[in-house]
């Protein structure tokens, strides 16, 4: 086993701190291939996972670079570098730690190159750039370790998948090479594991002590439907005042933003209350921070964009308001309040409305129990593997075989067969167009044996575009007549585009008119005092999770709720009472008139986006049987049809694979696909990505991915790029497959009832806001009926 | 949907195609082809487009030459990517435009994008006039004659391309004419090609106060007043 060795040990005494076994154990397996490291929220974990690279390096000091860190945030590069500076510069260790981000600066990163420091911190994309380059086999011939941080969030994206491949690079480039993972809590670590490498040893800390964690009852009943929390204000306030540091997240911009205006409104105390989330400008984000870390703030209004381990201070409640939709993603979120080791975090759940206090209890419970949920991820999409290719390529020549051989030690693309590789290289050389068009245009060749670019140069457009994450197209949001002041906000450029000059909207907190655009900026007014036209701005709609909606399933067959509160239990009571409430096995639809209409609920319980896709292709089958719908909204629970006749046995338009091929003619012009197009040809290479600056001047040069997109499935449907944007769309917004689940689970027993009004469970969803109409056969008869009707009147008929 | 207009004395028709017909003159005019875009991107080691762009502008513009049977085409620059495109042309793609001049005046006006001498059949010019309008590729800043010396006064109006001009309309960006009663320049036809805002400051001295924009891409070209760089912020 590893020491740790004296100076070291002796620095630890002196400051009183003893490591944690984990810490410990992590020492003794510093010699292992592979370790992943799961261990709570303050546990240790950076440290852990450093102890090994500074023991070895204490010992036997080496030149060159030792040790490379990658978390997927810039800040905890920066963060990191700080907290390592202690150690080392207190035990006086001869170690050179330094990062490297997209901020550090062009002669510090060349200098990085021809000298590197013994431990590098760093994000993928700077890595991906790193191996570019055509000395990275010198830069990396003697790496002993690399340390992901935060693997669990990494694992979740495109990020990720380009990080196994990349790992699989420096595997090659030093074999020696081990690997450490760092994580959060997660479901299955087997599979986190498996993503890491093929023989990766598993760590669990000790995950400390349960969190302290409870619905927050309020004196108003939750409304019936809607989101943002807005009824619980005054708990709410009252709970910050009782606390240090309260966190209140959301799951959405637009929701933060329409609870922290009311929330101020509300305040009569003036207590300091920030908002954080990512609209809003890096200056007005950094400012929120500082003010956090200062200890001045009381609350932070938050979304997603406060989730990473970015270390908080002095939180000691968070508050989720709305059900969390995702029990892993709630667990991490609880880990943010009292970020100490061995002490209990304190979480408070807030319904927004009445079907979540149901939703909430299911994920109380579920929390208690220790399960956490998660969507196996899939294969690795081969956009990203395209730009590996142009990556490697831009490194210097390769071997096709040695690449495959490479590639597929990578986790997500352990099962890539041989085939689908080539393809993916002929992609990347040829375009894959069923045209062979650019025999003398290339862009790689094969000459000898070796793969390499036609014309070098390419590199430096290919060093550009490097990284999966694809910008929204955004637009800055500055108040009129100030130029030079601080930016309000972004907002995507398709929001701005639906805006009029009067439109108000809310940004930053406040309510603002839209005055106009000049130079791509948004340009505002403040209007205090206005009602906001709902802003609908980047919403990200996350859906409620498979264990999430089993769990809810299973509350609804208990005999009777004692453990809900009296509105909800009443209310599912009733349900009962005049139909039943679904369960798992069977596909509960219900049939009834309401205000002059015909009406159809299906309880899938399938989650916001798949309900939706659910929708459209039901009215679709519904239009062409003649039942003439006339529009539809979805909920994570439902999808609620309504038109003109009654549905009395729903079981027909369920067959799978009509389904299905409604769901590719509809897909085909979507916006949907055009968008998920956008960013698989941005990674795969086959569009640079526009830089904010080149879109103010170049204008003409660049064109839009829509024309790309039809003009490929008008000339050569099958390209590569149309199946990845169909892979991608099917797992992502239209969340086919689990409609597929749905159905399967359901096995054909599909029950209808016809009723004769509308049910208890179902009213919530005449509430809901999102209504789509359908334009059909239903219109036009409503349309008939008028103008017969008026004839009719006039005596005409 | 067409939108006619009167240009100088003449009387125009705007087609939702992006095309310019003149019925008094049996005239077609297309700008800003961009034939050979993709084939000059992959030759200059960008990315491998789908190599489609040809065909495409080719069938727009085919269709448009059999919906108005035009005796003169007047293509108003930029017609080829860059000076190699029209070499590296494939050949049913030389072959479908060469059926396309057949039997018709067809006229290459110069672009930025093509400047050189241009191995193709067809009369090659700098700019040209027929009856009160020129047709040249980049709008003359100031008065419309001025650029030779024509007083403006002579009722000779212009018809231009170059610039690419969209618009925005119901939260979608179209491709749109910019027209006032002097001046007109024409969206680009070819099918890899982005756009410059209606607003954009590089249109300001060039159109009066009652310049419209239509949009077209669909099947309607619709009128609508131009956005003024001046009343962007108002």
């Amino acid at each position: 086993m590893m020491q740790l060795p004296p100076a070291l040990a002796d620095w630890f005494t002196a400051k009183g701190w003893t490591l944690h076994p984990h810490q410990w154990e992590m020492l003794a397996r510093a010699g292992d291939p592979a370790t992943l490291l799961i261990a709570p929220t303050g546990g240790g974990k950076t440290l852990a996972g450093f102890l090994p690279t500074l023991a070895e390096l204490t010992t036997s000091p080496a030149k060159g670079l030792h040790t490379l860190y990658i978390s997927p945030l810039k800040a905890l590069a920066a963060d990191i570098r700080r907290n390592l500076r202690t150690p080392i510069e207190g035990a006086n260790l001869p170690i050179r730690v330094e990062d490297r981000t997209g901020d550090t600066n062009y002669s510090q990163r060349r200098r990085q190159r021809a000298d590197p420091p013994q431990i590098l911190l760093t994000t993928p994309e700077s890595l991906a750039l790193l191996l570019s380059y055509e000395d990275a086999p010198r830069i990396f011939a003697g790496l002993q370790r690399v340390i992901l941080d935060e693997l669990h969030a990494l694992a979740e994206s495109k990020r990720g998948d380009q990080m196994t491949l990349l790992l699989a690079r420096l595997q090659t480039l030093s074999p020696g090479l081990r690997r450490v993972g760092l994580s959060a809590t997660v479901e299955d670590p087997p599979a986190l594991a498996r993503y890491l490498a093929p023989d990766t040893g598993i760590l669990l800390a000790d995950p400390g002590p349960a969190p302290d964690i409870a619905m927050l009852e309020t004196d108003t009943p939750p409304p019936w439907a809607g989101g943002g929390g807005r009824y619980a204000i005054p708990a709410i306030l009252e709970q910050v005042k009782r606390h240090r540091t309260t966190l209140i997240f959301h799951n959405t911009r637009a929701q933060a933003e329409l609870f922290f205006h009311d929330l101020w409104l509300a305040n009569t105390d003036d207590l300091p209350i920030g908002i954080h989330h990512g609209s809003l400008s890096r200056e007005q984000r950094e400012r929120v921070e500082a003010a956090m870390v200062a200890g001045a703030l009381r609350a932070i209004v938050c979304t997603g964009s406060l989730d990473l381990g970015i270390d908080w201070g002095d939180v000691d409640l968070v508050i989720q308001v709305g059900a969390p939709k995702n029990v892993k993603r709630l667990v991490q979120r609880i880990g943010r309040a009292n970020h100490r080791y061995n002490a209990p975090s304190k979480a408070l759940l807030l319904p927004a409305n009445r079907f979540e206090v149901v939703e909430c209890k299911a994920a109380l419970d579920a929390v208690r129990d220790g399960t956490l949920d998660g969507e196996p991820r899939g294969p690795g999409p081969r956009d990203v593997l395209c730009q590996h290719v142009l990556m490697t390529a831009s490194s210097g020549p390769f071997d096709a075989d040695a690449l495959f051989a490479e590639v597929i030690t990578a986790g997500p693309y352990a099962a890539l067969t041989r085939a689908e590789f080539d393809a993916t290289l002929d992609f990347v050389a040829t375009g894959g167009y069923a045209l062979r068009a650019y025999d003398r245009w290339q862009r790689l060749k094969l000459t000898q044996g070796l793969w390499h670019l036609r014309d070098p140069r390419a590199a430096v457009v290919i060093r550009q575009n490097l990284g999966t994450i694809i910008d929204v197209e955004t637009l800055k949001v500055r108040l009129k007549n100030r130029a030079g002041g601080t930016p309000l906000g972004e907002v995507e450029e398709a929001f701005a585009a639906t805006l009029t000059p009067g439109d108000t909207f809310l940004i930053g907190g406040q309510v603002v008119r839209y005055e106009g655009l000049r130079e791509m900026t948004v340009e505002v007014s403040r209007q205090p005092g206005r009602d906001p036209k709902v802003a609908v701005f980047n919403g990200t709609k996350f859906a409620t999770s498979t264990l999430l909606t089993q769990r809810i399933l299973d509350i609804f067959q208990q005999d009777r709720w004692p453990d809900l509160p009296a509105h909800t239990a009443s209310w599912l009571t009733l349900q009962r009472e005049v139909s039943r409430l679904p369960d798992a096995h069977t596909l509960l639809c219900e049939s009834f008139p309401h205000d002059g209409r015909e009406h159809l609920v299906v309880y899938g319980f399938s989650g916001r986006n798949a309900q939706q896709t659910l929708g459209l292709l039901l009215t679709k089958a519904m239009e062409e049987a003649g039942l003439a719908p006339l529009g539809f909204v979805a909920t994570d629970y439902a999808t609620l049809i309504w038109g003109l006749d009654a549905v009395q046995d729903a079981a027909p338009l369920f067959d799978l694979t009509a389904l299905q091929d409604g769901l590719e003619t509809w897909l085909a012009g979507n916006a949907v696909m055009k968008r998920t197009f956008r960013a698989s040809a941005i990674i795969s290479g086959l569009i640079e990505r526009s830089h904010q600056g080149r879109r103010k001047s170049g204008r003409q040069a660049t064109f839009s991915s829509d024309i790309l997109y039809d003009t490929l499935r008008k000339y050569d449907p099958g390209h590569l790029l149309l199946q990845i944007t169909r892979e991608e769309a099917m797992r992502g917004l239209i969340d086919f497959s689990r409609i597929e689940d749905m159905l399967g689970r359901a096995a054909g027993r599909i029950e209808t009832r016809r009723l004769p009004r509308i049910t208890p469970l179902a009213a919530p969803l005449f509430l809901e806001p999102g209504r789509i109409p359908v334009q059909g056969a239903g219109r036009e008869r409503l349309a008939d009926e008028a103008a017969r009707r008026l004839m009719a009147a006039a005596g005409l008929a | 949907m067409s939108y006619a207009l009167t240009l100088g004395n003449e009387s125009l028709i705007a087609r939702p195609s992006g095309a310019l017909h003149w019925p008094g003159q049996q005239l077609l005019c297309v700008s800003d082809l961009h034939l050979g875009k993709a084939e000059r991107m992959a030759r200059r080691a960008g990315a491998l487009l789908p190599p489609y762009d040809n065909r495409e502008t080719l069938a727009r513009l085919e269709a448009e030459i059999e919906a108005v049977g035009p005796r003169t085409v007047i293509c108003l620059g930029d017609s080829f990517d860059d000076g190699a495109s029209l070499a590296g042309l494939e050949e049913d793609t030389r072959l479908w435009l060469a059926r396309l001049m057949a039997g018709r005046d067809w006229v290459w006006i110069t672009g930025n994008h093509d400047p050189g001498p241009l191995d193709i059949a067809g009369t090659h010019r700098a700019e040209v006039q027929i009856a009160g309008l020129r047709f040249r590729h980049i709008a003359a800043a100031g008065g419309v004659g001025k650029a030779d010396g024509m007083a403006n006064a002579g009722g000779v109006a212009e018809i231009s391309g170059h610039y690419h001009p969209k618009v925005r309309l119901a939260g979608k960006a179209w491709r749109c004419f910019l027209a006032d009663a002097q001046r007109m320049i024409l969206p680009a036809f070819g099918t890899y090609t982005g756009g410059l805002w209606a607003d954009d400051a590089a249109f300001d001295g060039l159109f009066g106060p009652a310049a419209l924009a239509i949009s077209c891409g669909g099947t309607v070209a619709r009128a609508m007043p131009k956005p003024r760089a001046s009343t962007r912020s108002r």
